[in-house]
């Protein structure tokens, strides 16, 4: 994947300013920022959600145009939002199944009426599903209603929607905020092992420093919709840019 | 069962029985294991097939006989696979408690000379690696789980499915071999060598040998009359001897199959759809069940109430006595079988207990209420007195011959004596062969006739000769004024309220008792919510008023019954607080099996204690904590002391 000169506006407000950077395939990719540097923007104008005033987005060597949401869904991309998007009233189960709509094939007549190549279709996405809630460690939970969870197994759940459409592509906003040291630990571990096993390339935005130093191969780091730094994480933690818009800098 | 085949050809080895229940019962479902949320099985000739596979693996990474290997890992059948498969290359399975951290590892590791470790998944290789420089033995790595080791050096590792792949492709040259070695087994060579959790000082590696392990399974399946057809969950530690015997040594013995849940977490829906027939839990798993039902009975229409409690209070007056076979009334018959109809059975199989047959609970005391609940309920509960070094069992509660005070009569094979000191003292078939490398401990338990000292104190009713054991014969003491101080009495009494998970309770050589009590987030969390409480963490639910108060009458009705005792009457508790954490073996507070030690709880607190002693009414305190990793950190609290109410004393009176 890579953004060439994106530019992002809504209105007189410039949210990204000319960014460019890539991802490489089987990577572990951050964007850090203080508050409002244009992370998320940044992640919708990947994720196809927004479309860039300026600038190219090529996916695959491809250049992409605009597209519908499932249009994006079915490129191989799927994303985790910073406040969870899940069905409350849905067993943990048929929220990952969700995940797997676009796969569907079988009409829905058939569906309906649950038989014959329907049903066939159900088990093997059932498997599939059940694959990624051992993966994620949440057999305990799965018939258990979304909405009665706390807030670190929600985001788990959804991280394990987003697994069940095979994404080559994974998106995640903000995967840690508001867990525990321990939930975070459980999450960086399914985030390498999860870009080990299925070689999934993973572009995350994340506050915790510890947490993005030790995960990403490469990290992009934003202030003020600008680009100040991109490199590994030793290159960035010593560039003084990154510093300056981190710790603030002394008036003299 | 056992005399349709004569005596001396009985096999002497667990490998030994293998081979004879895959001719007996060969179809029949050995292991179960719910995965993908499907349960998957092997029946006795597939379960013998994969085991040969992992042994013929395991001699193709040179495993020799007399080696330790470690198993490191949750119930799974692959584990159990591997214990057996090491058996029949002559080597000794060791299996150690998963949750232990890299440290406490280390020295079992190094302590048995591991040199092949089959591990569970990743955490467990990371511990193992993360040792590596103390524990150097270890030529060869297998893993259950590959997820994430990918990137690890598989030079001295691979997993087990590779393993048992490798021993399936050489076994023209192994075959020979391990046939030979399991030629070898006999009624001596070692089974299993288990380390103790060392409630005092460092593990001490207790060696069983295949006649501790399959006598006392012979005996204790006969007594119970288990069979084939028995069904049982497998979920406490397999570093435990009682998962040792029940999932091993007994189902190799009957045949009977092992039922492996998911997960941890999904233990009680995995019970419930398995509705095992013999089930063995220590107090606390029968205490959180009912806490739950009475939780959710809480929250129950009127109508479902009051027939709950109607209900209950019937089976609580004829329950026992029908399970036991007594005389009761036609028309008490009658009500118990509409309430079994109505409550009894549904509530049953909510908790996966339908079909028991034989249930044992032992470990710790159990509440009165608690045990008398189950059994009311029809469910055979019983109690049984054991502990490692004597292959589990020393006495068992016979069916029809059940009370929550008693631990039953000596099991078959079994003697027990009293000593002068009130301690007691057994002998029998599954006495152990040695602490590994230890002759002094040894030497000190077990007297060259065989007498093994077990460290509690007890005696047998004379009415009935039944044993009845009172506390730890070293926890025993006395008070200043020479009365009698037994802390595990009275914390018992209070752990039986819902509301109190722990105590620890001091006093040997003072003039009065003090306790720190562990709430029970589940149970409190719930009166809480229920009285519109809001808290925001545990910290702070414990330090609340109410809280206080609450567990301030507990306190106070148990002074009471304390003072009602005639010998213990000096145990009652003065001053308490209910500390701000919940006591954790990664802090060393407690054991593995959750037994509290007392003596780092009364380092590691003594400015606490100290408070308690004195008059101050609230005392500041940081305390280290280590996370599940290993890491540390400190939690600061100002804790509140509370003052008991204590009853007048009996004693003089009496």
């Amino acid at each position: 994947m890579e953004l060439r000169n994106i530019t992002l506006r809504f209105g007189g407000v410039v949210a990204i300013k000319d960014i460019s950077f890539d991802i490489r395939d089987g990577e572990i990719r951050a964007i850090i920022g203080p508050n409002g540097a244009g992370k998320s923007s940044m992640l919708n104008v990947i994720s196809g959600f927004y479309i860039p005033t300026e600038g190219e987005v090529y996916f695959k060597k491809i250049k992409r145009g605009p597209m519908k949401p499932y249009e994006v869904a079915r490129l191989g991309i799927a994303r985790t939002f910073q406040n969870i998007a899940l069905f409350d009233g849905m067993s943990v189960l048929d929220n990952i199944m969700t995940g797997r709509l676009t796969m569907m094939k079988s009409g829905l007549l058939s569906q309906a009426f649950w038989y014959g190549a329907a049903a066939r279709e159900e088990f093997a996405h059932r498997e599939k599903v059940e694959r990624i809630i051992d993966f994620l460690e949440i057999q305990n939970i799965r018939k258990t209603p979304v909405g009665r969870l706390p807030y670190g197994l929600k985001k788990r759940v959804e991280l394990a929607r987003a697994l069940a459409a095979e994404p080559k592509l994974l998106l995640l906003d903000e995967p840690m905020a508001g867990m525990n040291v321990e939930e975070k630990e459980d999450m960086s571990r399914f985030i390498l092992d999860l870009n080990d096993e299925f070689s999934t390339t993973i572009c995350l935005i994340e506050h915790d420093m510890g947490v993005v130093m030790d995960l990403s191969d490469r990290v992009v780091v934003m202030d003020y919709g600008r680009k100040i730094g991109d490199g590994t994480p030793d290159e960035v933690r010593n560039n003084q840019d990154v510093i300056d818009a981190y710790l603030g800098v002394a008036h003299d | 069962m056992a005399d349709a085949i004569p005596a001396a050809a009985e096999p002497q080895s667990i490998p030994g029985l293998l081979a004879r229940n895959v001719q007996r019962y060969g179809g029949l479902p050995a292991y179960r294991e719910k995965e993908f949320g499907i349960w998957q099985s092997w029946s006795w000739s597939q379960a013998n097939q994969e085991i040969r596979a992992i042994a013929l693996g395991l001699l193709s990474v040179g495993v020799e006989r007399g080696d330790s290997v470690a198993i490191i890992g949750r119930n799974r059948p692959r584990h159990y696979w591997a214990m057996i498969a090491t058996q029949m290359c002559g080597a000794i399975p060791v299996p150690l408690y998963q949750d232990a951290v890299a440290d406490e590892m280390a020295y079992v590791l190094e302590h048995c000379g591991a040199r092949f470790v089959v591990c569970g998944d990743q955490e467990q290789v990371d511990k193992v690696i993360e040792i590596g420089d103390r524990v150097r033995d270890i030529k060869h790595i297998a893993y259950t789980d590959k997820r994430g080791m990918r990137k690890y050096d598989h030079a001295k590792m691979n997993s087990l499915a590779d393993l048992q792949a490798e021993g399936r492709a050489g076994h023209h040259r192994y075959e020979a071999e391990l046939d030979a070695r399991i030629g070898e087994l006999n009624y001596d060579t070692t089974c299993v060598m288990l380390y103790t959790s060392g409630t005092t000082g460092k593990p001490k590696g207790v060696v069983l040998s295949n006649r501790n392990i399959i006598e006392t399974a012979k005996n204790s399946s006969s007594f119970d009359k288990l069979n084939a057809l028995d069904e049982v969950v497998a979920y406490l530690p397999m570093a435990w001897v009682g998962d040792f015997i029940f999932s091993v040594g007994q189902a190799m013995w009957t045949g009977f199959t092992v039922n492996c849940p998911e997960s941890a977490a999904t233990m009680m829906t995995d019970l419930r759809e398995i509705g095992p027939t013999y089930f063995f839990a220590p107090p606390r798993v029968f205490e959180g069940q009912l806490t739950n039902v009475m939780i959710r009975m809480e929250d129950a229409g009127r109508v479902k109430k009051w027939l709950f409690h109607h209900f209950m209070s019937a089976a609580r007056k004829v329950g026992p006595r029908i399970l036991d076979g007594k005389p009761v009334g036609v028309l008490d018959r009658l009500h118990y079988a509409i309430g079994n109809l109505l409550v009894y059975g549904p509530l049953k199989n909510t908790l996966g207990f339908s079909r028991i047959r034989v249930g044992y609970t032992a470990g710790e005391a159990i509440g009165p209420e608690i045990f008398e609940f189950y059994r009311s309920l029809g469910i055979n509960l019983k109690q049984l007195y054991g502990q490692t070094e004597a292959s589990v069992f020393i006495t068992q509660q016979p069916d029809g011959q059940v009370r929550n005070d008693t631990v039953g009569v000596p099991s078959p094979g079994v003697e027990v004596r009293i000593a002068d000191n009130g301690e007691v003292y057994y002998r029998s078939p599954g006495t152990f062969v040695e602490y590994f490398k230890n002759p002094e401990s040894t030497a000190s338990t077990k007297d060259p006739e065989g007498w093994v000292a077990t460290g509690d104190a007890g005696y047998f009713e004379p009415e009935t000769g039944h044993l009845r054991i009172i506390d730890r014969a070293k926890d025993v003491g006395k008070m200043a004024d020479g009365r009698l101080f037994a802390p595990k009495y009275v914390e018992n009494k209070l752990k039986f309220y819902p509301s109190i998970l722990e105590a620890v309770v001091f006093g040997n050589g003072r003039e009065r008792c003090i306790a720190f009590i562990n709430i029970d987030l589940n149970a409190v969390g719930n009166w809480a919510e229920r009285n519109n409480i809001a808290y925001a963490s545990y910290q702070e639910l414990a330090g609340h008023p109410r809280v206080y108060e609450m567990v301030a009458d507990h306190v106070a009705e148990v002074n009471r019954s304390i003072a009602a005792d005639e010998i213990l009457s000096g145990c009652q508790v003065h001053r308490f607080l209910i500390l701000h954490k919940e006591l954790d073996a990664d802090d060393g507070e407690m054991t593995r099996t959750r037994k509290v030690r007392r003596n780092v709880i009364e380092q590691k607190y003594a400015d606490l204690i100290k408070a308690l002693y004195g008059d101050t009414q609230s005392i500041y305190t940081e305390t280290e904590v280590t996370y599940e990793d290993g890491r540390k950190g400190k939690i600061t609290a100002t804790l509140r002391i509370a003052d008991a109410e204590v009853a007048p004393e009996q004693r003089r009176a009496a």
